[in-house]
């Protein structure tokens, strides 16, 4: 059965991929479909199996590499931290690809694309299965293969084309890090798989080692090396630049992999090595800090994005910097709980946006929308939902999820504590504003739609709203359905082994010990957002303006994304391009080939020339010539024999 | 009982070639055709007989097998001595599994002197063989060297408009190495008496003549690889090679400078290679980021391939010098890896060049409007290429990582920053080749692969993922071979950290 959920993904990529030219474009997608709603039953059941009867169990599936003391093997490990991953994949996944029957249905390319959403489900199900530090790194990469091909799947665009490319590469960067962490992870325990590393970690902790030539701690070292490869997967500052971008894609492929999967892999990987960063209070700090910080930068951001599907995106990054710094705070069953719940509702978020596109034709800035409620209420109604989940409104998902962070946060004793905190809360007073803002600019209002587009809007096809029913619950009912499971008095029983928290319980004191100022000022805060929201653009509509021209500075500033593009453009890409160009026309040409064999041949050229003149044709020459070769050569003779 | 079976996979394509001679007949086409039936024919078999020695081969030795040993020259001791480890093994299969490639992609591309070409390749089949097969260093270096004269010539007559030029800055490279490779040759005579590798390899050369000997080999070695900054001659001979011509450069050829490492360097000179491999690690190091930097802006496909070849075999040179089970089993995983996706990158590029006949990456744009299969099958080898889990490009490349991080740390930052522009690069050329609109008018009725193209491409795809996916076949045969090896470097290793401490 756990096999069973693993490979059904692939078996519909390997046929939609390979052979869907003859089943053909109509069957491609049902068949796709059927396999990942069997996966996700599947996985439900067992997620029930683990979590209430607790079978936690590793299948081996076959050898992978095996030299020396490096062994590698294929397996499929589900514990309680892997069930809650697998629903969450398999549950969004299947969603979507329902969804795409009928938001894709006008597309040529069909069967390629079910062939890449099933292949990517399948690689992120390897991915959360592994049960050790190359297996997962495989899945790592796999994902992010497949988000490349996604992102790119409107091949003409050259915009799509560019935004696959800058994901994949800016994701390489971060697996650089990765990569050189679990060879970090090899030269120190000899093993790679998680049972043996985390077996050996108290060990290990405090020692140092030699790295580039400095020492090390080795546990801080390792763990921040790891994360570097998870602030690249999860789109944190300085490695966020690409999920923006990745906007590109279809919407259904935003909704799976940068909102609810692919996205939450690096908060996974924390949790999923918390035997680790445990030991390290320092990698923690590192953690909790960027998480923090992208927490609040992203949602800076998304105040002042105009595509309506940016937006959404940069509240993903804003997201994920939530539950980054709860793992950093050691608050990581709210963490894996966050990325539950906002699985759910970002999904519900994007796939609702991806109505509202699909109903105004493919238009995705908000400024050329406006008044769409009575035209699309079904769409209306679940964009309230996911909103309400999102800023974190009492009783939605997100509330129970994201307050529970903050709250971590504040009772948390690391030095990241506050700093989390107060950025966190700030954050959700951004969160609100941006999600009505969302919601006021596309549904509300006088359109600014041209009367011919406006008449043609639709609401979504039923094929496609009916599969956000189960977004939709989740979104109003995840939070209060599993809050008492995974984080309740004795959460941290339920994920068990798959968990490991040192210190003080953060969540425990979170429950018992937060001031009741802390919970009324997050939901005022909540309020206020949502409250500037109305004032802001719906019923003074000059505000925004105003207050751009006002801050003209920052607000360019936050339009231009901090102007991270074009930093990096600057650092990296001209040089690299400047550099490469010099090496090959100076270097290789100019050096290499002027000195090596163009120069060698040049100079043979030349001697031979003069060699031409030497033969003269007289006679004298030559017997002058040769006497003295028999003169240099006997008085060599000479000099060996007695000298 | 089974000596005889190196001898005949050395000995039948060039019986195949001597055949080939005798075929006449007024009709050209008829000649042409003949050929290339024989040459197919003669190589698959070849190919069946090497399969063979595969499955017969018992990785549970060090031990070289299939050997056999005849006299040749007795007055100097030189035999006529061939057999096979774990590491030479896989090199000779993928000799063969290559010429049968390249016989069928030269199908319609070759239309001049067919017969000849034939030959050629038969006769560079026979010699590549024998290069990993060889046990005696003077038959090994007549193989060795014997080999550039069809490469000389493949490019050199049918190579495109530069092929002088390129054919000879090919040659007076190799041939500056080969010269120093006898002269170490010679002095390893002359010392040991004995040309015997297998006997060389025991017979402790005193550590200042290593040194010499070493370099007086690197030299040689390093220009095959290609090593920085030995590799210029490598992307010119690569431009004007024909497709077929390319793959068995980057196949089979470039493999040779590493094997010498492995076979010769290694074993025979340990302490002088414990000694040289910061060089080593430098070089390597410069390869895989410089050249990556010069693959990142070429405008020709076949050049932007070249490089990144350079820079992959950066990842062979880290691997074997790293001296541990690690790094010279994914040094010898990645020299087969590469063997296989290099040359299928170059039978990618093949494909369009025999359709619209331009290398130039602005030319195209668009190819998979056209033809979706062949994307596919680029896309394969390209993520192959970049070393993406599952493919066999990120077994050696990783397998090298670990076994150099555990020497060097900074060499295997350094190294793994490849891994970012390696993708960088790749990601490019695709795009601006197979993504996006179709521009170019020429390239509006271009047809997708044949049935012929994809009767090397299909199989060459199974490889890369059956060698990603499961390398154990492929890596149990080398565990003993290697194993030895390193037990062989090993007291010099010691040796070295004793004086160092």
């Amino acid at each position: 059965m756990h096999a069973a959920i693993v490979f059904l993904p692939l078996i519909g990529a390997i046929a939609a991929g390979l052979f869907g030219r003859w089943i053909g474009d109509k069957w491609a997608p049902i068949f796709n479909s059927v396999l990942l709603i069997a996966a996700a039953i599947l996985s439900w059941i067992v997620f029930f199996d683990v979590a209430v009867e607790g079978h936690v169990r590793t299948i081996y599936l076959m050898n992978w590499m095996d030299v020396g003391a490096f062994e590698v093997n294929w397996s499929i490990m589900v514990d309680q931290l892997t069930a809650v991953m697998l629903v969450v994949v398999t549950t969004v996944s299947a969603v979507v690809h329902v969804y795409s029957i009928g938001y894709m249905s006008h597309d040529p390319h069909r069967p390629r694309f079910f062939a890449y959403l099933s292949l990517f489900t399948f690689a992120m199900l390897m991915l959360v299965t592994a049960d050790n530090f190359v297996q997962m790194f495989f899945g790592w990469e796999g994902v992010g293969v497949c988000s490349y091909l996604l992102i790119g799947f409107w091949y003409k665009r050259p915009s799509a084309n560019a935004a696959a490319i800058k994901a994949f590469v800016v994701n390489r960067v971060g697996d650089f890090g990765f990569a050189l962490g679990i060879m970090g992870v090899f030269m120190v325990f000899k093993a790679v798989s998680f049972e043996a590393v985390f077996d050996a970690t108290p060990d290990i902790a405090g020692q140092s080692f030699n790295f580039l030539g400095m020492n090390l701690d080795i546990m801080t070292t390792l763990c921040l090396l790891l994360f570097v490869g998870a602030m690249g997967k999860s789109a944190q500052m300085p490695l966020h630049t690409w999920l923006p971008d990745a906007m590109e894609g279809p919407t259904p492929v935003s909704a799976l992999i940068h909102a609810a999967t692919m996205v939450t892999a690096g908060v996974f990987m924390v949790v999923r090595l918390s035997p680790m960063f445990e030991y390290s209070p320092d990698a923690l700090m590192v953690v909790a800090f960027i998480g923090a910080t992208t927490c609040f930068f992203a949602a800076t951001v998304g105040i002042c994005q105009n595509d309506i599907k940016r937006v959404i995106a940069y509240s993903t990054c804003s997201q994920l910097g939530y539950m980054f710094f709860a793992c950093g705070v050691g608050a990581y069953p709210v963490a894996i709980f966050h990325l539950f719940t906002h699985a759910f509702f970002k999904a519900l978020l994007f796939l609702g946006s991806g109505a509202v596109i699909h109903g105004v034709h493919d238009e995705q800035d908000m400024r050329r929308m406006g008044g769409l409620w009575k035209k699309m209420p079904i769409t209306y109604a679940y964009m309230w939902i996911g909103s309400l989940a999102l800023a974190g409104v009492p009783i939605f998902a997100g509330y129970w999820s994201k307050d529970l962070i903050i709250e971590s946060a504040f009772v948390s004793s690391s030095p990241m504590g506050g700093y989390a905190f107060w950025l966190g809360v700030g954050a959700a007073f951004l969160t609100a504003l941006y999600s009505w803002r969302l919601i006021i600019m596309t549904f509300h209002g006088r359109t600014r739609m041209s009367d011919h587009d406006f008449d043609h809007v639709h609401e979504a096809p039923k094929v496609m709203w009916m599969p956000l029913l189960v977004l939709a619950a989740g979104a109003i009912g995840g939070g209060v359905l599993f809050v008492n499971l995974f984080t309740g008095h004795g959460g941290h029983e339920f994920f068990g082994h798959s968990i490991l928290i040192l210190g003080e319980n953060v969540i425990e004191l979170a429950h018992e010990e937060t001031p009741f100022w802390v919970k009324a000022m997050v939901l005022a805060i909540v309020a206020a957002g949502i409250g500037t929201a109305y004032i802001a653009y719906m019923w003074k509509q000059q505000l925004p303006g105003l207050v751009a021209s006002m801050f003209r500075p920052i607000y360019k500033f936050l339009l231009n994304k901090w102007y991270f593009d074009e930093l990096y453009d600057w650092m990296f890409v001209r040089p690299a391009m400047r550099l490469g160009h010099g090496l090959w026309k100076g270097i290789d040409g100019a050096v290499i080939d002027g000195l090596g064999p163009d120069g060698i041949a040049a100079a043979t050229l030349d001697i031979a020339r003069r060699a031409k003149a030497l033969q003269s044709g007289y006679l004298y020459h030559y017997a002058f010539a040769m006497l003295i070769g028999v003169a240099v050569i006997v008085s060599w003779f000479l000099f060996r024999v007695w000298g | 009982m089974t000596d005889w079976l190196l001898s005949l996979a050395i000995f039948l394509p060039l019986v195949g070639a001597v055949f080939l001679i005798t075929i006449r007949n007024e009709d050209k086409e008829v000649v042409a055709n003949n050929a290339r039936l024989t040459a197919l024919w003669c190589s698959l078999i070849v190919l069946v007989v090497v399969i063979a020695i595969w499955v017969m081969f018992d990785p549970s030795t060090a031990e070289f097998q299939f050997v056999e040993r005849r006299d040749w020259i007795p007055a100097y001791g030189i035999q006529y001595y061939i057999g096979i480890d774990g590491i030479s093994l896989f090199l000779v299969v993928l000799s063969a599994v290559l010429t049968p490639v390249c016989i069928l992609c030269s199908w319609q591309a070759i239309q001049h002197r067919v017969k000849e070409y034939m030959i050629a390749f038969l006769v560079m089949e026979g010699l590549m063989i024998g290069v990993f097969c060889a046990l005696d260093f003077v038959l090994f270096y007549l193989f060795f060297e014997a080999m550039l004269i069809p490469m000389f010539l493949i490019i050199g007559v049918w190579g495109g408009q530069r092929r002088i030029y390129s054919a000879f800055k090919f040659f007076l490279y190799t041939l500056v190495g080969s010269v120093l490779l006898l002269v170490a040759m010679l002095t390893m005579y002359f010392t040991a008496g004995t040309t015997s590798i297998p006997d060389l390899m025991q017979y402790g050369f005193p550590p200042e003549m290593q040194r010499w000997l070493w370099l007086a080999m690197f030299a040689s070695f390093a220009v095959k690889v290609p090593m920085w900054p030995f590799h210029t001659w490598l992307p010119d001979a690569h431009v004007e090679a024909p497709t077929a011509g390319s793959v068995i450069l980057a196949g089979v050829l470039l493999k040779m400078g590493g094997y010498g490492f492995v076979r010769f360097s290694l074993p025979m000179l340990p302490d002088a290679t414990v000694y040289f491999t910061p060089l080593v690690y430098t070089l390597s190091i410069i390869a895989i980021i410089y050249t990556s930097l010069v693959a990142l802006m070429q405008e020709d496909m076949k050049k932007l391939i070249a490089y990144s070849s350079v820079a992959h075999m950066g990842f062979v040179t880290l691997g074997i010098f790293a001296l541990n089970q690690q790094g010279i089993e994914g040094g010898i995983y990645t020299m087969l890896s590469h063997g296989i996706v290099s040359a299928a990158l170059f039978l990618c590029v093949g494909v369009v060049y025999d359709r619209i006949h331009t290398r130039l990456i602005a030319r195209y744009g668009g190819l998979v409007n056209r033809m979706p299969m062949y994307a596919f099958i680029f896309m394969v080898f390209m993520l192959a290429s970049v070393g993406l889990p599952g493919t066999s490009g990120f077994v050696g490349e990783f397998l090298v990582f670990i076994g150099v991080f555990q020497d060097n740390t900074w060499v295997a930052m350094l190294a793994t920053t490849g891994i970012i522009l390696g993708a960088t690069y790749m990601l490019w050329l695709y795009r601006r080749v197979v993504f996006g609109e179709l521009v170019h008018e020429d390239l509006k009725s271009i047809l997708d692969v044949n049935r012929r193209e994809l009767a090397y491409f299909v199989p060459l795809i199974i490889i890369v993922l059956v060698m990603g996916v499961w390398p154990d076949p492929f890596l149990n045969v080398m565990h003993a071979s290697v194993e030895n090896l390193v037990a062989q470097v090993q007291p010099a290793i010691d040796m070295a950290q004793a004086a160092g401490n």
